[in-house]
C-alpha cells in the first residue's frame, strides 16, 4: 500500500467534491469530505474493480448507503476511470447522468441506487448473500452514516448479515457525530455503537477514518475474519480537509459560493502539492 | 376442489423452480404465502428475512443486482404498505428483477380483519414507474402469471388471494399474456371487466344478465398495468357501458385504471364495483362479499342500471 499515493487520491477526491457541489450550487460537501479517505483506499488499493468493464460479475461491490455523499463517490469513480472527470462540473444538472444521489442505471460504476437512507446496507447484504450462497469470491463494501443508523432498517440488516454469517461484507460507519439538525448525540443518541454491533454478532474495528494505514489495515483484518461481518467504525470529521467546513453542521447540505469554493480549492490544492512534494 | 391463488403460487414456485434459476424470499409468512413449498424443495435458493419487510425488499434488490431473479413475498398490506418506499426506491427506481409477490390481497381474505386486508395495494403499485401489476383470478392463470413474471425482466407486482374461488381456466390451457386482457364471454350490451375473485363473480353476473335479456361481455383484466387499453376501447365502443369489478378500493385500482382509458378515449358510461373507500372487517369470504357488495348480483344490478341509462339517453 502506497500511503502517500492514496493520500493524494483522497485529496483529489476532495477537490472533486468542491468542484461538483460548487458548480451545482447544491449538494452535500460535509459527509462527502468525511468519507474521502475511505473511498481512496477502496478504489485505489483494496477493491477488485474493472472500470472499463463496470458490469464484470466478479468485481467487488460497493454501496454508498449514505447516498447524499455522492460527490465524493463520483470523484472516486471518475478518477478511477469509470467516466470523464469533466462530467463532475455538470453534477445535478438536467443534461448530466450524475444525479443528486447515486443512480445505478445512469452512472457507470454505481452498484446500487441510494439516497433514501437505510436501504443501501440491505442491498449490500443481498449482494453478500448471493456471493455466499453461490461461492462467489467478491467482497461487498458499504458506507453508512451515523445519523443513518437511526433508521430501523439498518438494524434489521445488521441482524440479517450476522444471522447469515456474511463474512464477505464489510461496513464502514462514518462516525462524524453530525447529522442535519445537529449532533447525533443530541438528536437521537446511538452510542455505544461498538457495543451494540458486538451484541449483534459483528466483528468490530475502531479506527481513525482519516488514517490511510488504519483504513487499509482494518480492511485486511476484515477479510481475515470468518463467520461474521465486520464493521469498521470510523472516527471522522465532517467536512475534513476544508477548515471552514470542519465539524460544522451547516455544511451538511450547503454549497460554497464562488469565493468560498476558491478558498477550499486553494487549501486542498496546498495539501495535494505537499503530498506530491514528499511522495 | 379449486386451489386458492396463494396455494397455486406456492405450487407454481415449486414446479418452476426445477425449470428456472430464481430465488424466493419471505418475511416469516412462508406457511401462509405458500413459499414454504419452494423452501422445502430448494432451501439453497430460499431466504427467510424474519419479520422485516422493508429489509426484505431492499435485500431482494441487492440480490437481484447480481443478475438474479427474486420473488419477495409477504402479505399485500406489508409488501406495499409497510415496505412501499423500499419497493419504490430499491426495486422500481432501480428497475431490478424483483417480483413483489404478495398474498392476502383484498377484503375477501376474511377473518384477520381490517389491519390485514389490503385495499390499496394495486393502487400503490400502479403508480410506480417500471412496475407491472398482475392479479390472476385462479390456479391455472396463477401458474402462467408466475412463469411469465419470471420471463419478464423487471419488477412485477403479483397479487394473490387467501381463499379458493371457482376455477375460470383449465390447467395447462389458459391463454395468458401479461398486458393482454382475456375476453371470457363476448357480448354487445355491457362489458364486465374484472380481476381476481371478481372474475368468477362476473361470469355469474353475465348469466344473471342473460336471464334478464342483457348480453354481457366478460373480460379478465389480469394485468392492471400496463392495462390493455385497445381492448377496453374496443369493448367500450361495442357495448357503450362498462362495469369494473375488483376486491380493492374503487379509488386507485382497476376501476380507476379503466376510467382513465375511458375518459381519454370513449363515451361509454362506467360503473365501479369494489370496496367503496372503506376499511375491511372480519368475516367469512361469503359474508364479506355481501357486506361489501362484491357479489354477482351487485355486478348484475350495476350493469342493468348502466344499460337502462344507455336506453334513456338514446
Ligand atoms: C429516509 C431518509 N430520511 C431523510 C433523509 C434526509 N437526509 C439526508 S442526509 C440526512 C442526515 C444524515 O446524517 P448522517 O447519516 O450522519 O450523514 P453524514 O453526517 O455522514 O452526512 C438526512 C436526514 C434521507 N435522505 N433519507
Ligand atoms: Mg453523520
Amino acid at each position: 500500500m502506497n500511503i502517500n499515493y492514496l493520500q493524494q487520491k483522497a485529496a483529489e477526491i476532495r477537490l472533486k467534491v468542491i468542484e461538483g457541489v460548487s458548480s451545482a450550487a447544491s449538494g452535500h460537501p460535509g459527509g462527502s469530505l468525511s468519507i474521502s479517505d475511505i473511498l481512496a483506499v477502496l478504489y485505489f488499493d483494496k477493491m477488485n474493480i474493472t472500470p472499463k468493464n463496470p458490469g464484470n460479475p466478479d468485481r467487488d461491490r460497493f454501496v454508498l448507503s449514505k447516498g447524499h455523499a455522492a460527490p465524493a463517490y463520483y470523484g472516486a469513480l471518475a478518477l478511477s476511470g469509470y467516466f470523464d472527470e469533466n462530467e463532475i462540473k455538470k453534477l445535478r444538472t438536467i443534461g448530466s447522468f450524475l444525479q443528486g444521489h447515486p443512480d445505478m442505471i445512469k452512472v457507470p460504476g454505481v452498484d446500487m441506487s441510494t439516497g433514501s437512507l437505510g436501504q443501501g446496507l440491505s442491498a449490500a447484504t443481498g449482494m453478500a448473500l448471493y456471493a455466499k450462497r453461490r461461492n462467489k469470491k467478491f467482497h461487498v463494501y458499504a458506507i453508512i452514516g451515523d445519523g443513518e443508523m437511526q433508521e430501523g432498517q439498518i438494524w434489521e440488516s445488521f441482524m440479517t448479515s450476522a444471522h447469515y454469517s456474511l463474512d464477505n461484507l464489510t461496513v464502514f460507519i462514518d462516525l462524524n457525530g453530525l447529522q442535519i439538525d445537529g449532533e447525533v448525540k443530541d438528536i437521537m443518541n446511538n452510542n455505544p455503537v461498538r457495543e451494540k454491533l458486538t451484541a449483534f454478532g459483528w466483528n468490530t474495528i475502531v479506527i481513525d477514518g482519516h488514517s490511510i494505514p488504519e483504513i487499509g489495515a482494518a480492511i485486511d483484518a476484515a477479510k481475515e475474519t470468518f463467520g461474521k461481518p465486520t464493521a469498521i467504525i470510523c472516527n471522522t470529521i465532517k467536512g475534513k480537509g476544508v477548515s471552514y467546513m470542519e465539524n460544522k453542521v451547516s455544511w451538511h447540505g450547503a454549497a460554497p459560493d464562488a469565493n468560498l469554493a476558491e478558498l477550499a480549492m486553494e487549501e486542498l490544492g496546498q495539501q495535494l502539492k505537499k503530498l506530491r512534494e514528499v511522495g | 376442489m379449486a386451489l386458492s391463488t396463494r396455494e397455486a403460487y406456492g405450487e407454481a414456485l415449486r414446479k418452476l423452480g426445477a425449470k428456472y434459476d430464481f430465488w424466493v424470499m419471505d418475511a416469516d409468512l412462508s406457511k401462509a404465502t405458500k413459499t414454504d413449498l419452494f423452501a422445502d424443495a430448494y432451501p439453497e435458493r430460499f431466504i427467510n428475512m424474519g419479520i422485516a419487510e422493508g429489509n426484505l425488499m431492499s435485500t431482494a434488490a441487492g440480490l437481484a443486482s447480481c443478475g438474479q431473479t427474486v420473488f419477495a413475498s409477504t402479505f399485500a398490506i406489508f409488501a406495499t404498505g409497510r415496505a412501499f418506499e423500499q419497493v419504490r426506491n430499491s426495486i422500481a427506481y432501480t428497475n431490478l428483477n424483483v417480483k413483489v409477490a404478495a398474498t392476502h390481497g383484498g377484503v375477501l381474505i376474511g377473518p384477520d380483519g381490517g389491519s390485514h386486508q389490503a385495499i390499496e395495494d394495486i393502487s400503490n403499485m400502479r403508480t410506480l414507474p417500471n412496475m407491472t401489476v398482475v392479479v390472476p383470478c385462479d390456479a391455472a392463470s396463477t401458474y402462467e402469471a408466475v412463469e411469465q413474471a419470471i420471463n419478464l425482466v423487471g419488477p412485477v407486482y403479483l397479487r394473490f388471494g387467501r381463499f379458493p374461488g371457482d376455477d375460470v381456466y383449465k390447467t395447462g390451457s389458459c391463454p395468458f399474456e401479461i398486458g393482454k386482457g382475456n375476453v371470457l364471454i363476448d357480448g354487445n350490451d355491457v362489458t364486465l371487466i374484472a380481476i381476481g375473485d371478481m372474475v368468477p363473480e362476473s361470469i355469474k353476473a353475465a348469466s344473471i344478465l342473460k336471464q334478464n335479456g342483457i348480453d354481457a361481455a366478460v373480460i379478465d383484466m389480469h394485468t392492471v398495468k400496463p392495462i390493455d387499453a385497445p381492448l377496453i376501447i374496443e369493448y367500450a365502443a361495442k357495448t357503450g357501458a362498462v362495469v369494473t369489478a375488483e376486491d380493492h378500493n374503487i379509488i386507485g385500482g382497476l376501476g380507476s385504471a379503466v376510467a382513465e382509458v375511458l375518459a381519454e378515449n370513449c363515451t361509454a358510461r362506467l360503473g365501479r364495483i369494489g370496496v367503496q373507500d372503506l376499511f375491511g372487517r372480519s368475516g367469512s369470504k361469503e359474508e364479506l362479499k355481501k357486506y361489501y357488495k362484491l357479489t354477482a348480483e351487485d355486478i348484475a344490478e350495476k350493469a342493468m342500471a348502466l344499460v337502462e341509462y344507455k336506453r334513456t339517453r338514446r
